[in-house]
């Protein structure tokens, strides 16, 4: 046998290894796919049911969904188009994407997004009395990350019914604490338009004074983390805004989306 | 032997340490240790691929040409990480999410290749998957007191059960932030290491240079 170090030897031994290392890495990954594609969807799903403060422990997510309807919202002219096919759409790949997103300038892009994507997934929860709640997509730029979550709109189309975020990298203990359950409660029962429905949540810096008209729409800043309160409320600003799910609300209000 | 075997698995928890002697795979220990769960999970993961890819590359020894024989190591940890990931994913979602980037870099976890390179290339295959296993018990000790510690007084639980009542929730513990940024575990680890060697002496390394007794006056050149 030739020796360990020589030229056919050393070519032999290379592919031989890496066939042998690529046939073992894609079966685990195909026969695992299944199983990871059920997680992700119910991740989503979870994020999505957290965000709109409906998550019920026990009851299975699954089932907690079901009337829930995913609809694609035209984010140009503010209605449900059927031009993406919802159950493989990906809207935030769909926002690197040119011919499927928007350029924003700067004076528009006050959540630091960059591009938005044309089509926007929303989820409209259904009660016995029409629309229940509607939950929005949101994302933004806070301090080190973009933060990416969802809002829940009552079927008033203004009160906030909650605010989640499912995915961020702010500073554990002051950004962070966007995660907090007793901060995201201050978010229900918020109006998020004013009059002319120009849109007025904001979240402020200190605590909001109750005793004030305009606290209905405030919301406590995070102490020591004034940068993700800053771009929490640029986020809100902008996607609850024109270039955001302004138009979309007033259509569905009007009953025109 | 039955001494031998127990020593390849013992030695790295204390006497050998990766972490606390070796200095090895310092990041991950940093990056992964604010919460318990998640530590432990690291640890079990580097564990696997430590002993397998040592089991693996110890297997082939005999077979591998000394110029490639890194790249044959790294593709067989590779292999095995890329799995480990996948499984991950595919049963515990929620931690592989929290883990994300680092699961990946067990890949260039300098205790998987040193171990290969350093014990399973010359020793038989089942003493390199104890050594493997002992060296990812070793970095699992450190682990998992850091995360006891970081977990502990900086959120106030142990695997997500609150242990302090934390006083954003009405109890009375305020967490130390700090020790949720990757630099505590910094301080930790020294602190670790100092207890460590001053428990074991023959682990203080000897100094590199001793600082010289002032110049007597006068003798100035």
């Amino acid at each position: 046998m030739a020796s360990n170090d020589s030229t056919s030897k050393t070519i032999i031994v290379a592919l031989a290894l890496c066939i042998v290392c690529s046939v073992f890495v894609s079966t685990a990954a195909v026969m695992l796919r299944p199983a990871q594609q059920l997680n992700k969807d119910l991740d989503r799903k979870t994020n999505i049911l957290a965000a709109a403060g409906m998550l019920k422990p026990g009851v299975s997510v699954d089932e907690q969904f079901a009337n829930v309807t995913t609809r694609a919202v035209d984010m140009k002219t503010g209605k449900f188009t059927d031009a993406v096919d919802v159950s493989s759409y990906d809207q935030r790949k769909s926002a690197k994407v040119p011919s499927m997103s928007t350029d924003l300038s700067e004076d528009e892009d006050i959540a630091k997004i960059g591009r938005r994507a044309d089509y926007a997934l929303v989820y409209i929860v259904e009660g016995d009395s029409g629309i229940d709640k509607v939950i929005l997509p949101i994302k933004g730029y806070g301090l080190w990350s973009t933060l990416y979550g969802f809002i829940a709109l009552e079927s008033d189309l203004n009160k906030v019914a909650g605010l989640g975020f499912y995915e961020h990298a702010e500073t554990p203990g002051l950004g962070g604490e966007v995660d907090n359950p007793s901060w995201k409660a201050k978010w229900v029962g918020k109006e998020t338009y004013g009059e002319d429905n120009k849109a007025v949540l904001t979240v402020i810096k200190g605590a909001v004074d109750n005793t004030r008209p305009e606290a209905s729409h405030q919301v406590d800043g995070l102490s020591g983390a004034t940068l993700t309160s800053r771009g929490v409320d640029n986020l809100i600003k902008f996607w609850m805004g024109d270039n955001g799910f302004a138009p979309f609300l007033a259509n569905l209000r009007a009953g025109e989306a | 032997m039955a001494t031998k075997t127990k020593d390849v698995l013992l030695n790295p928890i204390f006497d050998n340490n990766p972490i606390a002697l070796q200095i090895l795979g310092i990041c991950s220990a940093l990056a992964v240790t604010s919460s318990l769960q998640v530590s432990f999970v690291m640890c079990v993961a580097l564990t696997l691929v430590t002993a397998f890819s040592s089991m693996f590359v110890s297997m082939i020894r005999n077979h591998i040409p000394s110029s490639i024989r890194i790249i044959v190591q790294m593709t067989i940890i590779a292999s095995l990480v890329i799995v480990v990931d996948q499984i991950l994913k595919a049963v515990a979602y929620d931690i592989s999410k929290q883990l994300s980037v680092f699961v990946g870099l067990i890949i260039t976890n300098c205790i998987v290749m040193g171990r290969a390179e350093a014990y399973a290339m010359k020793n038989p295959p089942i003493p390199s998957f104890l050594d493997g296993i002992g060296n990812g018990l070793g970095y699992s000790v450190i682990l998992l007191v850091l995360a006891f510690i970081r977990e502990l007084f900086g959120s106030g639980k142990l695997f997500g059960f609150e242990i302090l009542p934390l006083a954003s929730n009405d109890g009375w513990y305020v967490p130390n932030g700090l020790l949720l940024l990757p630099p505590s575990a910094f301080f930790l680890i020294g602190l670790f290491i100092w207890a460590l060697r001053s428990w074991k002496k023959s682990q203080v390394e000897a100094p590199e240079y001793k600082i010289a007794p002032n110049t007597p006056k006068g003798e100035v050149a």
